[in-house]
């Protein structure tokens, strides 16, 4: 065990917004946590909720979703089903014992590199708090 | 209608140089059907010469303050001292931005079985009666024609800066359209932000009085007949060293420096001891003609 | 496939881009880790690998060691991913047999941690690897390109790109949404460094645009819906009337002479409010087109429908007037777009401390570039309000920029045209003239130059942000004047200075509604709002909308030949798109599994684009490849799993978690 906790997170950006701010915060040298992991995928309209249970399953400590503000989709609207998504999600992961902060959907622009590392550092640190999750499996190794 | 009430912090300007202020606000916050009700048991609030000398203490001051005020369940907690207004604005900033002095602040009231620092809503009374009082309901509650000349609206550094709350940060004209709206006219100020000297006429007296003379020639030089003020501190500044600029200058302004709380309640029908009018120094004979002893009939025009 | 058929087999390429990814991530260990990975038989790292040696390793690997997936390690797939496509198809294998992981800009340009970085990268191509083994040939699709071209905004960007392509025989759309084209060039008086006339070089550029067979111009008008994707776009323009005919009218203004109204009672935008007009006019003499537009907020007709009509009687048997006209809705389809709708000044009043609004003599710059306009309000005489000539000017530069109340960003113009209109005042009025500035900024042909020679012209330069501007005298001689107090940072004095006539060098903004604009063409802008260039370097009018191009301020502030530059290159990229005929789209498309559909219904209305239709007979949904944009929103909702997307299937996105997460 490390003396701090690093958390992994997985994290789902669009293509065209949150992809790009990640880009932009590298070109910009915005330095941040190296803790997450980024999955492209074309809209946050696209991420399955059994990607977020599947990260879960198998042993991620956050998971963020990024995407495109409300209103700037590049389709049009994939970002308000995310939305809607997200919020039947929460309740599910409340439901198996999944913290709250462990589950973020952040709206993050491509013009927004500096809040990549806002989000980023602040879900860390949330996570750090938090410590790692406590899963029957570890429970056994422990 | 019901009243609304709120917390009243009047700070100690209130009890002395100003304390005419505090009555004007009274007389016209009853006029306009709104109550304030005095913290209890409140100190210093850390203003002027403790802030410079030990900042963390000078925060600890404010911050009981709001601890009592979140204790007697006030939501919100009018302040009509710029300075007061300022003190507690600033250690509920910088508690929020700096973990240190949140956490000064939370021992210190711990140690005196305080609760910890709230989220008690500052407020100052001109931005009370200019948001949660419409103008249209001032104009509807005016019953005195105003017989007086123009006058320079005033609202100091404090008031605004850095926060710019209560107006705007660079040009603030709520004091303007409230004066307005009770029927008095007003001029275009350009010092309205202007510092009046604040503590220097005590420390470096000569530099203090420059910046009253500063002020005061301004708004004789833009046509105002007398100064409003939203601060003790700057209506004293410009009230009392008139006589002394005259014999230094042989510059004789003899204005009056009212708060805007006396005009206002003049002009809504408050009675000239109840606003505390007999207290200025300066500008007596103009105030004599402006607001007479026995005004006659209430005269209803609206 | 034969390329794909038998064992999977990866070749993990990793690219150091000199030192940008090796300082901080270590590609050997890296490299070593990759050969751990499952089906990996080639790992290799390189100094360059976009540059021709670098492919090369990929290109002749892929026959010599029999690969039939790739993975490269560099940048962001956003700048490269096409490159290395090209490489695998290069030797034959489908492009889409690549995975890029990007290890420079979300990895080695953000961490400094040597071991986490390396370790992230580990992640990432570990998820790579995992990816590229359930990849599938694609085939791209091409769809052809619509020649006709859009230009949003006849400002000289709109007017230099409508131009170019109209002469390159490509018919152009030329919307602009005031009367006149021209834009802001027009109202300038005096051009930088060169001093040559604005009007002079610009006028015959807007006639050109009148003249051309190939160019469609509707002025008033605005675009207001954009449907359809590169190639072929749908636009609709709302055409305002002017209740004038421009097919009837022949610009005689005799209607305007013959207006009830002897003087102008209105506000002239042209002349930035200095002067007025009448409810009938032409914003400017040369305007294009010439017609005279009647503004029915003014018209007594409109107001009271009780005017005598004179405008009517003077048009005669041309019969151009009339006041029954109603706006149009115009459908066209475009294969591209140019957006060119520029800027707008800030607004001296969001600066309350320098007094525009409240001392009559404070001006904005484009105010005074009016007044030193020959056909100008004053005739080109540098007059104050009540007609004195100013003896003192003072000139406050970055009013609205480089600030954090205000605008962040330098206006990149105002250092040189605040320059030009002190020369220019100086040589109208004889006037001693005070530049106030933070940094004389002058980057530009010729630029400093003419710095040094309005040096010599005894212009004088205060360095210091002016603090206000007030007619606040402390003694007999500041009385009626304006004072600006400054600190002059090179004196180390606060000082006080009295001038007749303040001028406010106001910055460059977005337009108020470019949010809107950014939205309706499916572009991105930054925060403040201008449009944002698909690469600052090397896309830089190009946007992350395929087939729409930038050109002038609206993409950020710019000079005259700068926007002329950017807007021939826009219409060079619209030429590329257009003279290849077609172009190839990303095959990321959804699918529909039909056996598996349940016939639910629940994607149908998910889809943006109507691109799902439910077959009544068979009870299934099916998904129209072609209008398919490929977002997978009703992938990720299908109940049954059995809407699917190329290139994002759902089991390549659960091996990149499981890469991810097998040494959590």
């Amino acid at each position: 065990m490390p003396e701090v906790f690093e958390p992994k997170i997985v994290a789902f950006f669009c293509n065209w917004c949150t992809y790009l701010a990640a880009d932009l915060a590298g070109t910009s040298r915005i330095k941040h946590a190296p803790n997450a992991r980024v999955i492209r995928v074309m809209c946050s309209g696209r991420v399955d909720p059994q990607f977020v249970l599947d990260a879960f399953a198998k042993g991620a400590d956050g998971v963020l979703i990024g995407g495109c503000h409300p209103g700037d989709c590049h389709y049009q609207e994939g970002n308000y089903k995310a939305l809607r998504r997200v919020a039947l999600l929460r309740r599910l992961l409340k439901q198996m014992g999944i913290e709250e902060e462990r589950f973020r959907l952040e709206w993050i622009s491509a013009a927004e590199g500096e809040r990549v590392k806002t989000v980023i550092n602040d879900m860390v640190e949330k996570l750090r708090a938090l410590g790692p999750r406590v899963q029957p499996v570890r429970k056994e190794v422990a | 209608m019901t009243a609304a009430t709120y917390g009243y912090y009047p700070g100690c300007s209130m009890r002395g140089t100003g304390i005419a202020y505090e009555e004007s606000l009274l007389t016209l916050f009853h006029l306009l059907d709104l109550s304030l009700e005095e913290l209890r048991d409140w100190n210093c609030c850390g203003a002027t010469s403790y802030m410079c000398i030990d900042e963390n203490l000078a925060f600890l001051l404010s911050a009981r303050n709001l601890a009592i005020a979140h204790q007697s369940g006030f939501r919100e907690l009018v302040t009509p001292c710029s300075a007061c207004y300022l003190c507690l604005r600033k250690v509920q900033e910088y508690a929020q931005r700096y973990p240190q002095v949140a956490e000064r602040v939370r021992e210190s009231l711990a140690a005196a079985s305080l609760p910890a620092l709230n989220s008690v809503k500052v407020r100052h009374p001109l931005e009370v009666l200019f948001t949660d009082v419409e103008l249209d309901r001032i104009r509807s509650k005016v019953v005195r024609h105003w017989h007086g000349g123009r006058v320079a609206c005033y609202y100091g550094c404090q008031l605004v800066r850095p926060y710019g709350e209560a107006d705007n940060v660079h040009n603030p004209t709520r004091m303007d359209q409230l004066l307005q709206a009770a029927g008095v006219p007003t001029v275009e100020f350009a010092l309205k932000t202007k510092c009046c000297g604040g503590s220097l006429t005590g420390t470096i007296h000569p530099v203090g009085v420059r910046l009253n003379y500063i002020l005061l020639k301004e708004a004789v030089r833009k046509g105002a007949k007398a100064i409003a003020t939203v601060c003790p501190l700057c209506q004293y500044n410009l009230d009392a060293y008139q006589a002394e600029i005259r014999a230094e200058t042989g510059e004789a302004f003899d204005l009056p420096i009212l708060f805007f709380t006396q005009i206002m309640g003049w002009a809504l029908g408050g009675d000239l001891r109840s606003l505390g009018l007999h207290r200025a120094i300066s500008g007596r004979r103009t105030i004599d003609e402006w607001f007479p002893k026995h005004p006659g009939e209430v005269e209803s025009y609206v | 496939m034969s390329e794909a058929g038998g064992a999977v087999r990866i070749g993990v390429y990793i690219c150091h881009c000199g030192a940008n990814i090796a300082a901080t991530v270590d590609v050997k260990s890296l490299a070593a880790s990759a050969a751990t990975m499952p089906n990996v038989v080639v790992w290799r790292e390189y100094k360059y690998l976009c540059s021709d040696s670098g492919q090369d390793l990929i290109r002749q690997d892929i026959p010599n060691q029999r690969l039939n997936r790739i993975v490269v390690a560099s940048c962001s797939p956003h700048l490269h991913e096409q490159t290395f496509r090209a490489a695998v198809a290069a030797a034959g294998l489908n492009p889409f047999y690549l995975q890029m992981v990007n290890i420079r800009e979300h990895i080695s340009w953000v961490h400094e941690n040597r071991m986490e970085a390396t370790s992230k990268a580990q992640d990432l191509l570990r998820a790579a690897v995992r990816r590229v083994a359930r990849h599938e040939a694609l085939e791209r699709s091409r769809i052809p390109i619509h020649p006709d071209v859009l230009v949003v905004g006849g400002g000289i960007a709109g007017i230099h790109a409508a131009l170019t392509l109209a002469n390159a025989g490509k018919h152009v759309y030329l919307v602009e949404r005031q009367p006149t084209i021209g834009g802001h060039m027009a109202q300038f008086d005096k051009t930088f460094p060169t001093l040559d006339c604005a009007a002079c070089i610009l006028t015959p550029k807007m006639s050109a645009v009148k003249a051309h067979q190939k160019i469609t111009l509707w002025t008033y008008s605005e675009v207001v819906q954009v449907d359809g994707y590169v190639g072929s776009y749908q636009v609709t323009v709302k055409r305002r009337t002017r209740y004038v005919r421009e097919d009837l009218c022949t610009g005689c203004l005799e209607c305007l002479e013959a207006c009830l109204y002897q003087e102008g009672r209105f506000t002239d935008e042209f002349n930035a409010g200095l002067a007025s007009r009448k409810p009938i006019y032409i914003p400017f003499p040369q305007a294009v087109p010439q017609v005279p537009v009647i503004d029915p907020e003014a018209c007594i007709q409109f107001k009271s429908g009780k005017c005598k009509k004179t405008c009517i009687d003077a048009c005669g048997d041309r019969h151009a007037i009339s006041f029954q006209l109603e706006e149009k809705t115009e459908e066209i389809q475009v294969g591209s777009i140019i957006v060119a709708t520029g800027f707008q000044v800030f607004d001296a009043r969001r600066a309350p401390y320098y007094g525009y609004g409240v001392y009559p003599d404070v001006y904005t710059a484009l105010e005074v570039e009016r007044l030193v306009n020959a056909s100008g309000p004053t005739a080109g005489e540098v007059v104050l309000r009540d007609g004195r000539i100013p003896k003192t000017v003072g000139i406050v530069h970055c009013v609205g920029s480089r600030d954090e109340n205000t605008n962040r960003w330098c206006s990149r113009v105002c250092c040189m045209y605040s320059l030009k209109l002190a020369h220019l005042i100086k040589e109208r009025t004889g006037a001693e003239v005070f530049n106030f500035y933070i940094d004389i900024r002058t980057p530009g042909k010729g630029f400093e130059e003419f710095y040094q020679k309005l040096l010599n012209e005894k212009v004088h330069f205060i360095r210091g942000r002016v603090a206000e501007v007030t007619d606040w005298a402390l003694d007999p001689t500041e009385e009626g004047k304006l004072i600006l107090r400054v600190e002059d940072t090179l004196a180390g004095l606060v000082r006080r200075i009295p001038v007749d006539m303040v001028v406010l060098s106001v910055g460059l903004e977005p337009r108020s509604d470019a949010q809107d604009v950014c939205r309706m063409f499916n572009m991105t802008c930054s925060g403040e709002g201008f449009f944002t260039e698909r690469h600052p370097k090397l896309a830089p009018v190009n946007t992350f909308a395929d087939g729409v191009f930038l050109a002038g301020c609206c993409q950020g502030p710019k000079d005259i030949p700068d926007t002329v530059a950017q807007a021939g290159a826009a219409a060079a990229e619209a030429l590329v798109l257009i003279d290849s005929g077609s172009i190839e789209t990303e095959p990321n498309t959804a699918y529909t599994d039909e056996d598996v559909c349940s016939g639910c219904k629940t994607c149908i209305p998910l889809c943006p684009y109507h691109a799902i239709t439910f077959l009544e007979q068979e009870k299934k949904a099916r998904i129209n490849q072609a209008t398919c944009k490929g977002c997978g929103t009703c992938v990720a909702a299908c109940p049954s799993g059995s809407i699917r997307q190329h290139l994002f299937e759902d089991e390549q996105i659960f091996e990149e978690i499981e890469g991810i997460l097998t040494y959590a």
